[in-house]
C-alpha cells in the first residue's frame, strides 16, 4: 500500500510519484476518470498497475493517495 | 585517445570487477553501467541508493552531513547546534563555502561551530539538560539569532534523548523557532536521507509558521530559489539573472538564506529547484499543500542557462518572457567572448566527474559549451530519479558509476585517461599524483561562483588554468618511465 503523490503535468497527463521508490512515471490510463468518479486501476508507462479506491468526483491535484500495487509489470 | 566503444567500456567494467570476491562483485556490478540513451528508465541499467559494501572505499557522507552541512547549515541567521560530541561539527565547520552577507557572531552564524560537546556523563545520564542550558546561553550571548536548530549526531538517537520536548519548551521560553532535527549519522545509507529528514523538519517546524498571515505583500512574479547553497557565491550569480528578467526572488534556500525567507516561501508563485536531490521533497510538499508548482532549472553554461530562463519565463506572462530574451541578449557578447577565448584551448578534452547532488548531470552542458566531452559521471548518493535525468545528458557508451569505490575510480581513470577529473578533496591528490589535472567540483576548488553567466566565465578560466597548466609536463610518475610511455596504456584500452 504505497503512498502515491499524483499531479498533472503540463500536457494534462497524470504523473505518478512514489517517494520511497523514487518512482516517477506518467500514467497511461485511469479506469475511471470523469468529473463524477475517479479511481480504479491505473496503468503506468513502465507496465506496472496500481489500484485506487474509486472516489466521487475528481481529486484536487496534486494530492497524495494510498494505492494498492497490482502488477509490477515485469 | 579515441573514445571507448560500448564493448570496450563493458569489458573495462568486467575487468575492474574481477578483483572483488564473488558477493561484492555481484553487488558492485549493479552500480556500474554503460550509458544507453535509448533507455527511458535508469532502473534497467543501474542500481542506486543502496548501502555501500564494507571494505570498499566509499566517498559518501552521513545523514548529519546532509542535514547540518547541506540543508540547515547555510541558513545564516539561525544557530545550528551540533548536538553530540564535538568532532562532527568541528571538522565540517565552514568547509562548504556557503557565502553569506552579515556580521559573523553578531547577526549571522554561518561559519561558526556550536556544539553541546558531549562527555561520558551526558551519554550516561542523557544530554537534555545540557541542551536546554546551552540554548539559554545562546540567547544570552547571541541575542540577534532568529532561531535555533538542533542537529542530532549519532549518540542522540542511541541514548534516546527527547530533543523534541526540549525544543518545544525552549521555543516557549525564548519565543523563536527551535527546530529539532533527527539526522543522526547512522540513519540511511548516505547523506541523502539527511536531506530528506531536514526537508521534513522544515515542513513540520518552519513552513506553517506564517499560514493565515497575509501581511506579506505579494506580486505575481514571486519565486523562490530552492536548492542553491551559494557555494562561492553561486546563488547570487543566479539571483541577478532572475531579477533582471523581472522576477522577484522572495527566498533563497538555503545559501545566504534566512528563516524569515523560508517562512515566506509558501506565498510564492513558483519554486525553482536547482539541486533536485536535496530539496525536491519540500518542493513536492509545497506543491501539494500550497499548490505551488515547481520546476528544475540548470544555470551551468550559456546553453543551459538560456534553456532554463526560457523554461521559467514560459510559466509567466509576456513581460517576463521578453525579460528572459533581454537577459540572454544582454550577456551574449560576454559569454561569446568567453567561449571564443577558451574553447580553442579546451576543445576535445575529455572529463570524468564524480560528485554529488545535481552536478554530475548539470555541469555537462557547461563543459560541452567549451567543446569538452564528459566521458564518465557518477553520483555519491543519487537515486534512480537522478539517473533517469542523467541518461539523456550523457553521450552513448560513456561510463556511469554509482557510489564508486576508490579502487574502481582509479582503475577507470587509468584506462579511460581523461584530460581532467572533477571530484572532491579526497580524490584530488591521488589523481594529481597520477599526473592528471584535477578540479574539486564540490567547493569549486576555492573559486566560484560557477552558476550563471558571470559564473561561466570563471568556470571556463578555472578549467583552462588547471588543464593547460605547464606543471603537468613536469610531473613524472614512477610508472610512466621512458620505456613505458603513456601510449602503451592507451593502446591496450
Amino acid at each position: 500500500m504505497p503512498s502515491v503523490m499524483l499531479k498533472k503535468n503540463t500536457e494534462g497527463k497524470l504523473v505518478f510519484y512514489v517517494p520511497k521508490k523514487d518512482l516517477e512515471e506518467v500514467a497511461e490510463s485511469v479506469e475511471f476518470d470523469s468529473p463524477e468518479k475517479w479511481g480504479g486501476e491505473v496503468l503506468l508507462s513502465d507496465g506496472s498497475k496500481y489500484y485506487f479506491e474509486p472516489i466521487d468526483g475528481q481529486p484536487d491535484f496534486p494530492v497524495t493517495l494510498r494505492a494498492k500495487r497490482l502488477d509490477s509489470g515485469e | 585517445m579515441a573514445a571507448l566503444t560500448r564493448e570496450e567500456t563493458e569489458a573495462l567494467i568486467q575487468e575492474v570487477l574481477e578483483i572483488y570476491p564473488e558477493q561484492a562483485r555481484k553487488d558492485r556490478a549493479k552500480h556500474l553501467a554503460v550509458n544507453d540513451q535509448s533507455l527511458e528508465k535508469s532502473n534497467k541499467c543501474i542500481t542506486s541508493n543502496r548501502k555501500s559494501q564494507p571494505g570498499t572505499m566509499t566517498i559518501r557522507g552521513c545523514a548529519y552531513a546532509g542535514s547540518k552541512g547541506v540543508v540547515w547549515g547555510p541558513i545564516k541567521d539561525m544557530i545550528h547546534i551540533s548536538h553530540g560530541p564535538v568532532g562532527c561539527g568541528q571538522y565540517s565547520r565552514a568547509g562548504r563555502r556557503n557565502y553569506y552577507v552579515g556580521t559573523t557572531g553578531i547577526n549571522t552564524f554561518g561559519t561558526m561551530n556550536f556544539t553541546s560537546d558531549f562527555q561520558e556523563k551526558d551519554i550516561v545520564f542523557g544530554g537534555d539538560k545540557k541542551l536546554a542550558k546551552i540554548m539559554n546561553e545562546i540567547e544570552g550571548l547571541f541575542p540577534l539569532n532568529k532561531g535555533i536548530s538542533i542537529q542530532s549526531e549519532c549518540p542522540i538517537g542511541l541514548i534516546g534523548d527527547d530533543i523534541e520536548a526540549v525544543a518545544k519548551k525552549a521555543n516557549k521560553e525564548i519565543g523563536k523557532p527551535v527546530v529539532p532535527v533527527r539526522c543522526e549519522g547512522f540513519r540511511g545509507v548516505s547523506q541523502s536521507l539527511g536531506h530528506h529528514i531536514a526537508n521534513d523538519a522544515i515542513r513540520d517546524w518552519v513552513l506553517e509558521n506564517r499560514d493565515g498571515d497575509d501581511s506579506f505583500p505579494t506580486t505575481p512574479y514571486d519565486v523562490a530559489v530552492i536548492g542553491d547553497y551559494n557555494i562561492g557565491g553561486d546563488a547570487w550569480a543566479s539571483r541577478t539573472l532572475l531579477e533582471e528578467m523581472g522576477l522577484r526572488v522572495v527566498a533563497q534556500w538555503s545559501g545566504d538564506g534566512t528563516i524569515a525567507e523560508m517562512e515566506k516561501t509558501p506565498k510564492v508563485k513558483l519554486n525553482l529547484i536547482h539541486c533536485y536531490r536535496s530539496m525536491n521533497y519540500i518542493a513536492r510538499h509545497m506543491e501539494e499543500k500550497y499548490k505551488i508548482p515547481w520546476i528544475e532549472y540548470n544555470f551551468f553554461g550559456p546553453t543551459k542557462i538560456a534553456e532554463s530562463l526560457r523554461k521559467i519565463a514560459a510559466l509567466f506572462d509576456e513581460t517576463i518572457q521578453a525579460g528572459a530574451e533581454k537577459v540572454i541578449a544582454k550577456y551574449q557578447a560576454e559569454y561569446d567572448a568567453v567561449i571564443a577565448k577558451y574553447k580553442p584551448r579546451l576543445t576535445g578534452k575529455r572529463v570524468m566527474l564524480y560528485v554529488g547532488g545535481l552536478r554530475p548531470r548539470h555541469v555537462i552542458g557547461a563543459y560541452e559549451d567549451l567543446g569538452m566531452e564528459v566521458v564518465g559521471t557518477g553520483y555519491e548518493f543519487g537515486h534512480n530519479d537522478d539517473y533517469d535525468r542523467t541518461i539523456k545528458e550523457m553521450g552513448n557508451a560513456t561510463l556511469i558509476y554509482d557510489d564508486v569505490t576508490g579502487y574502481e575510480f582509479e582503475e577507470f581513470v587509468k584506462r579511460v585517461q581523461p584530460d581532467l577529473i572533477g571530484s572532491g578533496i579526497k580524490e584530488k591528490y591521488i589523481f594529481q599524483k597520477m599526473g592528471i589535472p584535477f578540479r574539486q567540483m564540490h567547493s569549486w576548488d576555492y573559486s566560484g561562483p560557477y552558476h550563471g553567466y558571470d559564473g561561466f566565465a570563471i568556470f571556463a578560466r578555472d578549467m583552462d588554468m588547471t588543464l593547460n597548466n605547464p606543471c603537468w609536463k613536469q610531473v613524472k610518475v614512477p610508472w610512466k618511465t621512458e620505456e613505458s610511455p603513456k601510449v602503451a596504456i592507451a593502446a591496450s584500452a
